[in-house]
């Protein structure tokens, strides 16, 4: 999200700034020392953005407290049920932009059943009286309803940023809306969102007499769109620059749009693929110059639906591509490497594991720039092909040494060449590996991944997210608790034997913050062992594990300021069983809205 | 569109020449048993010169004897009882899990249906693109051919009995693709999911064209 600091200060903070000159000049009555120092503060804490340092700067003394209150313009609420937006409005009453996060990650997979909450309305209404400025909304995994974007949109004259990433609970009649309400829209991103197909032609509703959009992402939206209204859409937001379009336009399409705007700099290039049907003798349009007008282009996504026959078009832009997403393109080693070897200046990567290891050698040897890299299984089945393994994985991190974060789907590992990623790619920050298979073993070997993972936390300095999986025992959560120091996000299914394990991480890990585990025996005595530290974490989850509802209550009962749900599936018939175990700190008392299927303890 | 070009790239499986007898057999082998024309058709006609558009000047097919190619293929997996059942692939070994592999099934929907491949027709001044991912047999993608170009009928259930025929000008065509290698053959040829995997795209020749390809040998098939 882009910060403005050019923008008019609002009325108050200027007449502070004049009182200060005042003194200054010896014109006016001079104030207090204290409210000097305050004033001073003000005007200093406007200039801090970092959320870490705001909330130090708010303990130091109540007047900071204060000022600092009064100067944050960005509330970030990492869970929406931590705090009420009450209290938040209370606190803090100048807010321009606001960040939102709902429900827990491992939603995303199903494991959660809907209705769960992570209600955009009651923030919503309590924003449109007491935040007239807001101008920046961004929600990951809330539950957003059309009327929540009307009110929205009608509430907030200086309305500049829309970004949903992974919500729902909307479809294109709020977007509608938006697009029509908010004159001041520069930004609209929809991200991997499920947007209802309304039959509302939204993209129609943007203001006739020209726009300041500057990005347009709706890549995720499952309805076609009124193209012709598109292209006029583009034609008149002379400021665009991100645009990434549906699987539902095609690449004739695409091509109308890009020799309107060459000037973006993001683009995702829809279906990439002819148009269901298409005229025989028709010229195709000349893609290979369209996309060499664009000479600012930096990020390439989109390939919905892609024929790869078309690939060559985008040769002239990869030299300059910082980032690349082929993660949903179907392509094969070959038609990989007749792309890749262009894109020396690539940071981000994302593939389908269906270029295979050839594939990845390949990227391993052109992007010596990388820096992020997901490989995304094309068949996410347990016991499907796998065309990825520790090869592609010992030639990235032979080829790719500065490469900070890895996602990496695939049936076959080693610990050889996890232990050689670890050394070679000492940069790591986020190290995600998802042996797609439950509980294999090194596959040369038969030992278990232990090793591997522990040489991840021991020579990763710098590791803050961690995703293991394939056979592990006890012993690699030792050395998560010896080693990851730094470790503040961790993903755990499938693994370790007894309580031992989860207590290492409780008890060795003091950064964490957000731990989510399913399917691994641990079990009252191993929640016990984090009491220390539950007040510290953004959340606990724990499905299908060796808990019991008493061990939960008594969680419950020795930590008042945390809320501990249990979920049932809906069809457990059993009241006192439950799937999942979801806990988080909270200065509220427990929500109200929450479905028959939770019991908060 | 790429030039097509009809010339077989050399292959393991080259040995097997061209030989004269097999492709004079060829074209009734290959040729679908007549059904009666369905209920009145939209007749598309070839107003463009668009029957040779982007092949080459002549259309020389060389002859692949499916007995050495496709029977290793057709080793692995039964035919044609392959074109009733489903998928063809393994049986889950595994009941799978819920949320296992963490995919978002978003994404898993999209990739899903993720093969696609231009169909043309001879004469049609159309292409169109069909997605192989959501048929699992021949008989589900002629069907949808038939659907997509409603000038043809394809009559009956089984592909070795059915023809796919243009009612107005009599004609008959030959459903065709081009492999992986650029090989044009015969659709139904080879099991189902090697066709899936192999596929480029599809060609309904016409059959007086369909000369040369690759019949559909049913002593092939015997032997598995």
């Amino acid at each position: 999200m882009s910060e403005d600091r050019n923008e008019m200060p609002e009325p108050e903070v200027d007449t502070r700034r004049r009182e200060i000159a005042g003194v200054l000049t010896g014109e006016f009555q001079s104030p207090s020392p204290d409210q000097v120092l305050e004033n001073v503060l003000e005007n200093v804490l406007l200039f801090l953005t970092s959320r870490r340092d705001r909330n130090a700067v708010s303990l130091v003394c109540k007047s900071w407290y204060r000022a600092e209150a009064l100067t944050r313009s960005d509330l970030f609420i990492g869970n929406c049920y931590a705090v009420s937006p009450r209290r938040a409005i209370e606190r803090f009453r100048r807010v321009r932009s606001v960040v939102l996060k709902g429900k827990p990650r491992f939603a995303d997979f199903n494991l959660m059943p809907p209705n769960w909450g992570a209600y955009f309305t009651p923030w919503v209404t309590a924003m449109a009286t007491s935040y007239p400025w807001l101008e920046k909304v961004y929600l990951k995994r809330m539950f957003v309803t059309d009327r929540d974007l009307e009110l929205l949109a009608q509430s907030f004259p200086a309305f500049k940023e829309l970004v949903l990433v992974c919500c729902d609970g909307f479809g294109t009649s709020g977007l509608a809306g938006i697009a029509s309400k908010c004159r001041q829209l520069r930004v609209l991103d929809l991200i991997e969102d499920e947007v209802t197909d309304d039959e509302v032609d939204w993209i129609s509703c943007f203001p006739e007499s020209g726009t300041c959009l500057e990005s347009l992402i709706f890549d995720c939206i499952e309805c076609p769109i009124n193209f012709e209204a598109l292209e006029r859409l583009v034609a008149r937001s002379p400021s665009l620059r991100k645009l990434r379009l549906n699987r539902y336009v095609s690449i004739g399409q695409l091509y109308r749009l890009m020799i309107r705007a060459p000037q973006l700099t993001h683009l995702g290039s829809g279906s990439f693929s002819s148009s269901d049907i298409v005229a025989q003798g028709d010229q195709e349009p000349d893609y290979i110059s369209a996309f060499a007008a664009c000479k600012s282009l930096v990020c390439l996504s989109g390939f919905r639906e892609i024929i790869p026959d078309y690939l060559p078009a985008i040769y002239p832009v990869c030299a300059n591509l910082t980032s690349l997403n082929f993660s949903y393109a179907n392509i094969n080693t070959e038609q990989l490497k007749s792309v890749i070897c262009h894109c020396h200046k690539l940071q981000i990567f994302w593939v389908l594991d269906s270029v295979c290891d050839e594939g990845l050698q390949a990227v391993a040897a052109t992007c010596k720039e990388l820096r992020e890299l997901r490989v995304f299984p094309i068949d996410a089945r347990e016991d499907s092909e796998g065309p990825v393994s520790e090869v592609g994985l010992q030639a990235i991190s032979e080829g790719c040494r500065k490469l900070q974060s890895i996602l990496y789907f695939c049936q076959r590992m080693t610990n050889a060449a996890v232990i050689a990623m670890s050394k070679n790619c000492p940069d790591l920050v986020v190290f995600r590996l998802c042996i797609m298979g439950r509980h294999r073993p090194d596959h040369i070997t038969g030992e278990p991944m232990d090793e591997g993972f522990g040489a991840i936390v021991m020579n990763c300095k710098k590791l803050t997210r961690l995703a293991i999986s394939g056979l592990l025992t006890d012993k690699a959560f030792s050395y998560i608790g010896k080693y990851g120091k730094l470790v503040r996000t961790l993903s755990v299914a499938f693994a370790g034997d007894s309580d031992m394990g989860l207590k290492y991480v409780l008890e060795g890990c003091p950064k964490l913050q957000k731990l989510e585990i399913r399917d691994s025996p641990f079990g009252d005595a191993a929640l016990r062992s984090g009491l220390h530290h539950y007040y510290n974490m953004r959340f606990l989850w724990m499905s299908s594990c060796r808990l019991s509802r008493q061990g939960c209550e008594e969680i419950a009962r020795a930590m008042p300021g945390l809320v501990v749900e249990v979920i049932r599936n809906e069809n457990e018939e059993d009241k006192d069983g439950f799937e999942i175990l979801y806990m988080y700190r909270s200065l509220e008392s427990p929500r109200i809205d929450a479905p028959e299927f939770v019991t908060i303890l | 569109m790429q030039d097509f070009k009809f010339d077989t790239m050399p292959s393991n499986t080259a040995d097997q020449s061209p030989d004269s007898s097999t492709t004079g057999m060829s074209l009734k082998d290959t040729e679908l048993t007549l059904g009666l024309p369905g209920e009145a058709q939209v007749v598309i006609v070839g107003g463009k010169s668009c029957s040779k558009r982007g092949y080459s000047d002549t259309v020389d097919f060389r002859f692949r004897c499916c007995s050495g190619e496709s029977s290793a293929k057709a080793e692995q997996v039964d035919w044609p009882g392959n074109e009733i059942s489903g998928p063809g692939k393994a049986p889950d070994s595994k009941a799978q899990v819920v949320g296992w592999p963490p995919v978002r099934s978003v994404r898993k929907k999209a990739l899903k249906s993720c093969k696609y491949v231009k169909v043309a027709v001879d004469g049609a001044p159309y292409l169109r693109k069909v997605d192989l991912e959501v048929h699992r047999s021949y008989q589900q993608l002629l069907m949808a051919l038939e659907t997509m170009f409603d000038c043809f009928t394809i009559s009956s259930n089984d592909l070795e009995e059915s023809k796919i025929m243009n009612p107005v000008n009599g004609a008959e065509y030959v459903p065709t693709y081009e492999d992986k290698d650029g090989d044009w053959m015969l659709v139904g040829d080879v099991p189902w999911n090697m066709f899936v995997e192999s596929c480029k795209r599809v060609r309904l020749m016409k059959s007086s064209e369909a000369i040369g390809l690759a019949p559909r040998t049913p002593s092939c098939t015997s032997t598995t």
